[in-house]
């Protein structure tokens, strides 16, 4: 592995709170190696900016490897970045060319206001599973699994739905700041499968109605969305909730509660 | 400090059924008097809160994440064991139970293994009922894999995504109890104290991440089901805010601190490429199935190209000293040979502090026999992300890998209820030292994580709260609750205050790992220990002096929470190296060089079969021991020979 040092500057979007106004705050990355992640950059940044006395930028991780969904910045315009199928935490400095001026922003909605810095607020994402992403079993009150069988097609679709692992990069990419890829991906996971047949309906409608509730923009096919998610979860999803939808309300013996906010 | 296991006697497959039906019970109506605090959203806290949600207790669960979908069981990959014999091979629950007693080295509780044996079934139900997509055969039935050197096809998976897909599972079913209102979340909330009132613990004292305000939460009853403590050595394959804190906190205040010497060491990891390094990435160790392992049989050649090193100059170590299992050892002996290779300085790949720490994982002779196609579609997506870290193409040349701490086997001392040595605080998950002994297998961390959470901890915490009944109110402005908020207050001041602030706490927290790493690692000397009993306080007391925060207490302040960690895994590092010095053998994932037969682990059983937990003392320096003797009615113990 041969080592390359990169001089990079960073544009960071520097915010106190989500009723601060925010602005850029210009760095310079030196003798940055091409091993290093995007993350660890940030790290070495931080690093120097404490031992300056100065506040480091805050920014979301955990797992960074690429699983937990918590990382997450638009760079130069793209969210996660340059590299597709990359989470930022799984990004690698080798993917930029040095002298290369850098502009790192939070994800930009209205349905994730800015906590600080790089550092949105995702429950809305939270909500939208309370509203009805689930199938309700109790623990305990399960049958023996193989009871019901479920053909490998449905069995790998519901995966491809379910791999998303929530960072909210399909909002951040979408001009509309719409969270249909999100909520699609689960609502057809567990449409898929048998076990979520009898909440079907109620759970498509009171999913959506969740989403719209929170801010979130409509879908007008742009597919902005698929193209920066870091799983490849397909826009596919979107028609599919969108035809479960239209059933479900075809159908639909009651009104739908929504909780909002 | 007394340790009482109350297990039930008789014969162990009755165990938990008679201990169920001699327990106390909540009556449905009585259960929403009670408030519960749940701590970690993962596994076992996920499963915990979800289903003492159900049961009608009022839950408050608490985790640092943004969400508690985020806990880091998310980034298990391989897979859980259940012991369905479904594979018609022969599986029962009593050859599960053997392996993991067996795997552990005679070092965990005959009565717990047996029912997490047990229970690995009820997991699978559930899981399967709630949408969990695992994967499955043409017939639309479950399927299974062998794994991690089992005999038998009982592990149950969902792509390399399986502790995603559990963990979604969990995190679906206390969405559905926090939307029912049963549930209360604080996320971006960590707990920084444990109320201790009347012997009993009654409540916790939280930092809310975001405003810093520190709050009290009083409860009849606190779970504690934070992770493990493997970021102890700074680098692991952990998430990056994985923490000792809450389990810490707890043992300060009278919890028992069992086995911390067990850490375990995965051998496939990708090796760490520079200083600045935050994590370690694990790749599934399937990959050893067909990957063989060598380095150079010359040092002059560490940093050639291994395309360019002939056959006759590879030293394929692991098929040379284990004729009979070459490269598919156990994760220990595999772990351990690749450090005595680098450290005879045949390692390969980038110097880290003057060391080549890596050696090569070769799928040259595999794609030869195989194909490419074959290796691809066995391997194809860790091939991938080995590429995206690292930069090279394994198809092309070898992979490099190294160990790295994956995860922690020692833990809260908890009973067969999984009640820790303070009543009413309970531990589930990683975060106690059940089960698992010395060593954990493969695809079983899982399996203990929702057991504890579905299965366990909602009964056992019923029977507490049946046995004291109705505990007295304790008000915000108690003195024992005064003195917990007192104490969080003093503590984060102390940090924001270091009287000569020069480095942040990563600088400390690298040194920490360092010592560590090095003297309580893969192999471990009296006199390493020792040294790094004598190296750790110093450093610490460097800590405190020289830790540099800046901002305040009363905003997000990522720089403090983690001063505050690695504040912890100071005191956590001492105790782990004291108990690796005080127990004098070698048993499971802990290698003592002094106590080897012919190149083996040497146990001591009549010396040391026993858990070792350890009681806060109010000096880390000097813990007091007590011992849990252990027995073996149902498996005899017997030594490991991979030769």
């Amino acid at each position: 592995m041969s080592d390359q040092l990169l001089n990079l500057t960073l544009h960071v979007w520097r915010q106190d709170g989500p009723t601060d106004n925010g602005h850029f705050e210009t760095y310079q990355a030196k003798d940055i190696t091409t091993h290093m992640s995007f993350l660890e950059m940030l790290d070495v940044i931080n690093e120097d900016l404490i031992e300056d006395g100065k506040t480091p930028i805050a920014f979301d991780h955990d797992c960074r490897e690429g699983i937990c969904g918590a990382c997450g910045m638009v760079i130069n315009g793209r969210p996660h970045g340059p590299q597709r199928l990359t989470t930022t935490c799984q990004l690698h400095m080798r993917q930029f060319s040095d002298g290369d001026e850098l502009w790192i922003e939070p994800w930009r909605a209205s349905g994730f206001p800015i906590v600080r810095d790089l550092c949105v607020d995702r429950s809305a994402f939270d909500r939208i599973i309370q509203a009805g992403g689930y199938v309700s079993v109790n623990t305990g009150a399960a049958r023996e699994a193989n009871e019901i069988p479920v053909g490998k097609l449905d069995a790998d679709l519901a995966m491809d739905a379910a791999a998303c692992i929530g960072c909210g990069a399909c909002v951040a990419a979408c001009p509309n700041a719409s969270a249909v890829l999100f909520t699609s991906a689960k609502i057809g996971q567990l449409a898929m499968l048998p076990h979520g047949q009898p909440e079907r309906q109620d759970r498509v409608r009171k999913m959506v109605a969740q989403m719209d509730a929170e801010g979130f923009g409509s879908c007008t096919n742009h597919e902005e969305c698929e193209a920066a998610c870091p799983k490849g979860i397909s826009v596919n999803w979107i028609g599919k909730m969108n035809r479960e939808l239209i059933a479900a309300m075809a159908t639909a013996k009651d009104e739908v509660e929504v909780r909002g906010k | 400090m007394e340790l009482r296991s109350n297990e039930p006697s008789g014969p162990i497959e009755q165990r938990w059924t008679e201990h169920k039906a001699h327990s106390k019970l909540v009556a449905p109506n009585n259960r929403r008097a009670y408030n519960l605090i749940v701590i970690g959203s993962g596994l076992a806290g996920g499963a915990a809160a979800a289903s003492l949600g159900e049961l009608g207790y009022r839950v408050k669960c608490f985790c640092f994440q943004d969400s508690p979908r985020r806990a880091h069981s998310i980034a298990a990959q391989g897979g859980i064991n259940a012991a369905k014999n479904y594979k018609n091979d022969g599986d029962s629950v009593f050859r599960l139970f053997y392996d993991t007693i067996k795997g552990g080295d005679f070092r965990s509780r005959e009565s717990n293994t047996w029912r997490l044996a047990e229970l690995s079934v009820n997991i699978i139900d559930q899981a399967v009922a709630q949408g969990v997509p695992f994967a499955r055969e043409y017939g639309g039935l479950l399927a299974n894999r062998s794994f991690g050197g089992a005999q038998v096809s009982r592990t149950f998976y969902a792509r390399g995504q399986t502790g995603q897909q559990l963990l979604l599972g969990a995190y679906q079913a206390l969405s559905r109890q926090i939307e029912a209102g049963s549930v209360t979340m604080f996320p971006r909330t960590e707990m920084l104290e444990l109320i201790v009132h009347d012997g009993a613990a009654r409540g916790i004292v939280t930092r809310d991440l975001i405003t810093g305000k520190l709050d009290t939460h009083i409860a009849d009853a606190v779970i504690l089901c934070s992770g493990g403590y493997g970021n102890v050595f700074y680098l692991s394959t952990n998430a990056k805010g994985s923490n000792c804190t809450a389990i810490w906190r707890a043992h300060r205040q009278g919890a028992a601190f069992a086995n911390p010497c067990y850490t375990q060491i995965h051998p496939t990891c990708i090796p760490q490429a520079g200083t600045y390094q935050s994590k370690l990435t694990l790749m599934s160790e399937s990959l050893r199935n067909d990957g063989r392992v060598w380095v150079p049989r010359k040092k002059e050649d560490v940093d050639k190209r291994p395309e360019d090193i002939p056959a006759k100059d590879r030293y394929y170590y692991l098929e040379e000293r284990y004729p009979a299992f070459g490269n598919l050892v156990p994760r220990d002996v595999a772990s351990r040979n690749a450090l005595y290779v680098c450290n005879d300085g045949l390692g390969v790949g980038p110097e880290v502090d003057g060391q080549r720490r890596g050696v090569y994982l070769d799928f040259k002779d595999a794609i030869q026999r195989l194909g490419e196609d074959v290796i691809r579609d066995r391997y194809g997506n860790l091939f991938e992300m080995y590429e995206r870290i690292t930069g090279e193409n394994p198809y092309k040349t070898p992979m490099r890998i190294y160990p790295a701490t994956h995860y922690t086997m020692g833990g809260l001392w908890v009973d067969y209820n999984l009640q820790t040595t303070i009543p009413g605080l309970f531990a589930g998950g990683e975060a106690n030292f059940s089960d698992h002994g010395a060593n954990r297998l493969g695809a079983s961390a899982l399996m203990q994580g929702l057991a504890d959470g579905y299965f366990v901890l909602p009964f056992t915490i019923g029977n507490y709260l049946g046995t004291v009944r109705k505990l007295p109110p304790l008000a915000d402005d108690h003195p024992d609750v005064k003195r917990a908020v007192a104490a969080v207050e003093a503590r984060v001041d102390k940090l924001l205050n270091a009287p000569d602030p020069k480095h942040a706490p990563e600088y400390f927290h690298r040194k920490l790992g360092g010592i560590i790493w090095h003297k309580c690692g893969m192999a471990r000397t009296r006199e390493g220990l020792q040294e790094a009993i004598e190296e750790i306080p110093k450093l610490r007391e460097q800590f405190w002096r020289e830790v540099k925060v800046t901002g305040s207490g009363e905003e997000l302040n990522q720089t403090l929470e983690r001063a505050g960690r690695v504040a912890d895994f100071f005191e956590l590092g001492q105790l782990m190296c004291i108990d690796a010095l005080n127990r004098e053998e070698s048993c499971g994932c802990h290698f003592r060089e002094e106590y080897q037969r012919d190149g083996e682990a040497a146990r001591d059983d009549e010396h040391f079969q026993h858990v070792s937990a350890w009681e806060w003392s109010g000096d880390p320096e000097a813990p007091t021991l007590h011992k849990e003797p252990l027995e073996f009615e149902y498996v005899k113990p017997s030594t490991r020979n991979y030769k």
